[in-house]
């Protein structure tokens, strides 16, 4: 195995009269370990809490030392569940959000940030305070939507790459295309290959989308759509078939490549930094930021551009558009290769910000549905906009469910809306006969 | 190598406990997606609901497997209905997106450290489930044929279980073809002529859902008292793909079509698997491992469910005056 | 004119009363079967549907033409609620219709088929045609497992779907799917079809389109046959002659909204039909004798 470690660090809301505040901190060891540790804002260790570490078939509980410092060690990366034992913090000291005292974390290689709220004298009627703040439950409370706005609007983003495309092609092609999660994984994981041949992420991730917009994008439709088109495969039939190539895709990458998550070798452990009572790593911000241009350009290109405008009228209608002398058939082509990049660059994104693995677009694709369905299905704003909703969603539903529970939240949500509005938010309603 | 072992395990599963299992589900599917047209990608839920259903009473309350089998009834059509009410008025992807959703609900619910205390959580549930089934074996001892063996407590299920199986494809045949299968069949090829000509589709495409579901669930209760174990992640999407395979490979709207296909399944899929793993172990293959033998499985399954749905939706058997009609 | 030849006593009927009525957008018809006030359905900003008044007089045989996007088959789907209005009532035989759901409005007696022929490939003829027929027993999921509460009544669908086959000659094809009948025997079917559902009214989309020349006549003969046997007939159809041949009144649409009304002759007269046809379609020429539009080709799909 190789050597790795993770490092949690639990970072107070600085508006908190007392929080956690730990050092990363290497652990020399074979084996991952989760550790961090406790500090008062006044720098003083805070001694004696009780946290316990549990994931499937694994529990582990430690005591903070006297230096405010513990450490668990866990058999593999994955998915863990911290829980800070709420009885044994000092006297007077809570956790702003009681929901807060359970989180689930994953952990990889590297550094990962978990916030825990914080705050003095639970109830005021006590006037128990220790001097170092006043009525602060609510500043935490304001402090922790302000992070989780923050990183539902980047998950939004990221989540908008991915749902952009799969519209268009659906827009285009009517085509629901349940594959569209490994476009995601194949992008991050050529990422992976160049940059595990000595090319530096910088360059090896616009060299992957490339790429991947066109062998898994291009490729994908003129190797396997265009021919079922030709043969007049009906869109239910197709939609069977995205879910076999899904299939054979991600197993052919955890055939190849193994199913232990994998970082890029650069920007992997990111030091975050605060930004009022917010924390980002510079790389989200970045990514999110180019993101947000890739899709606005994409906007652009569909209201300026000559091909853009062909796509926009064959979403519309494919036979009226044919017959107007637009190449239909060049405008899929042209989707699909789009798409997959913009799922490729999803990919990367989500490989810097967390980690790479075989089902990594999987986990991803009922969110992109999520997104796609509450914005309206063919609709290109309506991905957009729906992408961010369910970003934000599923961040500040944790203020209310367990963490856990969030992406159940998310399509939970999905299913009220096509209750209440079936067309999505954005959409329109369809045209029969 | 030991291509007896090869063969005896392989058809001792493609007619085992398992195979009854998916044939269940399948026969669920065939009704939804062969007949109906129904894209249900959540299939595994209702075999979730049937298992857990059984977990939940027969363990966790400490009541009887016959409360346990009404009951799971009783869930799997409630989750039609929550299914089925806001998709079945929209176009077939919704169905699809929604229902495969709802299997990832389901399972993260199953799962979740909050309901721990009924679902058992992660670990899922174990336990004896259906003693009162087991203790009704007639059977003395194990079954022990050359290429056939089965623990006296598999064989009851699984003569019970394809004896259960042959009951409901006596009913499934009567229904299809009936007037009423007659209606399901035209929605398949076209909704709105079938509204044109004064059916109300909403009610039929509800009751295929239903009864499809119901399928599932019957297998999900096999699956809790044949293993006396339910976990979360045996529930997974991939399930209901399984069960689409088998659905394609017997050839979809044919009412053995869900029995051939489970039995040709799981024979492929063993014998593939043990193939592998003799092969691996006699040195033949070096460039695997043992592991690689889960991946290359479900890649085989990924392609059979591509290129069945592309080539012969109507089944490996299928019949050339339909293949003609294919296209649309 | 309206062809004179073997006119059966039901098209006199209709072409007695019809001439007594004024030619204009709108106008009541002594017995209508279908009365539409004020139907508006927008796409976008766009009014695709704006019809203030229009009824159907019951017996006729009723051709509604105009060019493409004149929102023909619209009306259809909003009259057949496959569609819903923005605004707007119609009645059917005197019974509100507006909100109906499209299954009841088929029972009612108001049967539709569709510009692009449904026929239901994997079901063979026959059964397609017993498909139409309404008030099955069997059609009961729990009945389907007690076959002798059906049987008879089975029986008698089969003859009913025999008969209609055999009037449309398409007997010795019972057993085939319906997959693989040509374009032209597809719509012979889906008009037999509807007419299992024992419409009162029965609304033909485009008919024509896309029927082998061969089978016109045929086609336009059981039309007609149709009106003899009692029911009414409205239809959308871009080929001319067809509905000068067959229609008693023609209803003119144009961007969304009803322009003229009349006998087929005195309509395709009408300088603003004329227009309307020549503002859609430039290239198109017209000449000036009595028939005056030329048939026109294609259709919207």
């Amino acid at each position: 195995m190789r050597r790795r470690f993770a490092t949690v660090s639990m970072l107070a809301c600085l508006l908190a009269a007392l929080g956690f505040l730990a050092a990363p901190m290497a652990m020399a060891a074979d084996d991952v370990a989760i550790v961090g540790t406790l500090v008062s804002p006044d720098g003083k260790p805070v001694v004696g809490v009780a946290i316990t570490v549990e994931a499937e078939g694994f529990s582990q509980a430690a005591t903070t030392g006297a230096d405010g410092k513990f450490s668990i060690p866990v058999p593999k990366g994955g998915t863990y569940q911290v829980t800070v034992d709420e009885t044994t913090l000092p006297a007077g000291v809570t956790l702003a959000n009681p929901d807060d005292a359970s989180r689930s974390i994953l952990v990889l290689n590297g550094q990962k940030r978990l916030l825990f709220k914080l705050s003095v004298g639970g109830e005021s009627t006590n006037g128990s305070s220790d001097g170092a703040g006043t009525d602060t439950s609510d500043n935490g409370l304001v402090g922790q939507v302000s992070q989780l706005l923050v990183d539902g609007v980047l998950f939004g983003i990221l989540i908008a790459l991915g749902a952009v495309g799969l519209n268009l092609i659906f827009g285009t092609t009517g085509l629901t295309n349940f594959s569209h999660g490994e476009l995601l994984t194949l992008g991050a994981f050529t990422a992976i290959v160049l940059n595990e041949l000595g090319i530096n992420i910088l360059i090896a991730a616009p060299l992957a989308v490339v790429i991947s917009a066109l062998l898994f994008g291009w490729g994908q439709n003129k190797l396997l759509w265009k021919p079922l088109r030709r043969r007049r495969t009906g869109l239910i039939a197709s939609m069977v078939v995205t879910i076999g190539l899904a299939i054979t895709l991600r197993y052919t990458i955890l055939l190849l490549f193994g199913g232990s998550p994998r970082s890029y070798q650069q920007f992997a452990g990111q030091a975050g930094f605060e930004i009022g009572p917010v924390s980002v790593t510079p790389k989200s911000l970045i990514l999110a930021a180019i993101a947000s241009v890739a899709i606005a350009a994409t906007v652009l290109w569909l209201q300026r551009s000559r091909i853009g405008k062909a796509t926009r009228a064959v979403s519309d209608n494919p036979a009226l558009a044919s017959a107007t002398g637009i190449d239909v058939e060049r405008v899929i082509s042209v989707v699909w290769t789009l798409g997959a990049g913009l799922a490729a660059f999803a990919g990367i994104y989500l490989g810097l910000t967390q980690d790479v693995s075989w089902n990594m677009g999987q986990r991803l694709l009922l969110v992109m549905f999520a997104a796609v369905t509450l914005g309206g299905l063919g609709t290109i704003y309506g991905a957009i906009v729906g992408a961010l909703v369910v970003g934000m969603f599923i961040q500040l539903s944790t203020l209310i469910i367990p963490t856990e529970m969030k992406t159940v939240g998310a399509l939970f949500l999905m299913i009220v809306i096509l209750l209440v509005r079936p067309q999505g938010i954005l959409g329109r309603r369809e045209r029969v006969g | 190598m030991d291509l007896g072992f090869v063969f005896g395990q392989s058809i001792t599963q493609a007619i085992g406990v398992t195979a009854i299992i998916y044939c269940l589900a399948a026969m669920g599917v065939n009704m939804q997606f062969g007949y109906t047209g129904l894209l249900n990608f959540g299939q595994v839920a209702f075999v979730a609901v049937g298992a857990y259903s059984v977990g939940v009473i027969v363990v966790t309350l400490g009541l009887t497997l016959w409360l346990a089998i009404p009951i799971s009834i009783f869930a799997s059509v409630v989750l039609a209905l929550v299914l089925g009410i806001p998709t079945l008025r929209l176009r077939a992807d919704y169905l699809a997106i929604v229902t495969i959703a709802a299997s990832e609900i389901v399972r993260q619910l199953v799962r979740s450290i909050a309901l721990r205390d009924v679902l058992g959580g992660a670990n899922g549930i174990n336990g004896k489930m259906g003693q009162e089934f087991h203790d009704l074996n007639p059977f003395p001892a194990d079954f022990e044929l050359p290429f056939l063996t089965y623990t006296r407590q598999d064989l009851w299920v699984v003569i019970v279980g394809w004896a259960l199986i042959a009951v409901l494809t006596l009913l499934i045949w009567l229904l299809v073809r009936s007037p009423w299968g007659r209606v399901i069949k035209g929605i398949r090829e076209d909704e709105n002529a079938v509204v044109s000509l004064g059916k109300n589709t909403y009610v039929y495409k509800m009751q295929a859902l239903i009864l499809g579901g119901l399928l599932g669930t019957l297998g999900g209760v096999i699956w809790a008292v044949a293993k006396q174990s339910v976990q979360p992640d045996n529930f997974v999407p991939d399930v209901t793909f399984f069960a689409y395979t088998i659905v394609l490979l017997g050839g979809a709207a044919r009412v053995f079509g869900p029995i051939i296909g489970a039995i040709i399944f799981w024979f492929l899929l063993v014998f593939v698997g043990e193939f592998l793993n003799q092969a691996i172990q006699a040195g033949w293959l070096d460039f695997l491992e043992p592991t690689d033998i889960g991946p290359i499985r479900f890649i085989l399954v990924g392609i059979g469910l591509m290129s069945l749905m592309i080539f012969r939706p109507q089944g490996i058997f299928g019949d050339k005056k339909e293949l003609a009609l294919d296209g649309r | 004119m309206a062809a004179s030849d073997r006119l059966g006593p039901r098209a006199l009927e209709a072409q007695a009363v019809l001439g007594q009525v004024e030619n204009r957008p709108g106008v009541p018809k002594p017995d209508p079967i279908l009365v539409a006030d004020d139907v508006v359905r927008r796409f976008g900003g766009l009014a695709a549907v704006d019809v203030e008044h229009v009824e159907v007089q019951r017996g006729s045989i009723t051709a509604l033409i105009g060019p493409n996007g004149a929102g023909k088959t619209t009306v259809f789907n909003l009259l057949t609620g496959f569609d819903t209005p923005d605004s707007g009532d119609w009645t059917f035989n005197g019974r509100k219709l507006a909100g109906v759901a499209p299954y009841k409005v088929a029972r009612l007696g108001m049967v539709r088929t569709f510009q692009l022929t449904k026929a239901l490939s994997r079901l063979t003829v026959l059964d397609n045609m017993r498909l139409g027929a309404t008030s099955q027993r069997g059609e009961k999921i729990w009945a389907s497992w007690l076959p002798f509460l059906w049987r008879s009544q089975e029986e008698e669908i089969t003859t009913r779907a025999r008969g209609l086959l055999d009037r449309f000659s398409m007997l010795p094809k019972e057993a085939d799917f319906a997959g693989s009948l040509s374009g032209g025997q597809r719509k012979l079917l889906e008009m037999a079809r509807a007419l299992m559902v024992g419409p009162e009214l029965i609304m033909l989309d485009e008919p024509m389109a896309g029927v082998n020349p061969a089978l016109t006549q045929s086609l336009l003969q059981h039309i007609k046959g149709i009106r003899e046997e009692g029911a009414t007939v409205l239809f959308v159809e871009h080929d001319m002659d067809m509905v000068h041949d067959i229609s008693d009144w023609v209803i003119v649409m144009a961007q969304g909204r009803i322009i003229a009304e009349g006998p087929p002759g005195v309509v395709m007269k009408d300088p603003s039909v004329i227009d309307a046809y020549l503002g859609a379609h430039h290239t198109k020429a017209l000449t000036d004798s009595g028939e005056s539009l030329t048939t026109s080709p294609g259709g919207e799909q």
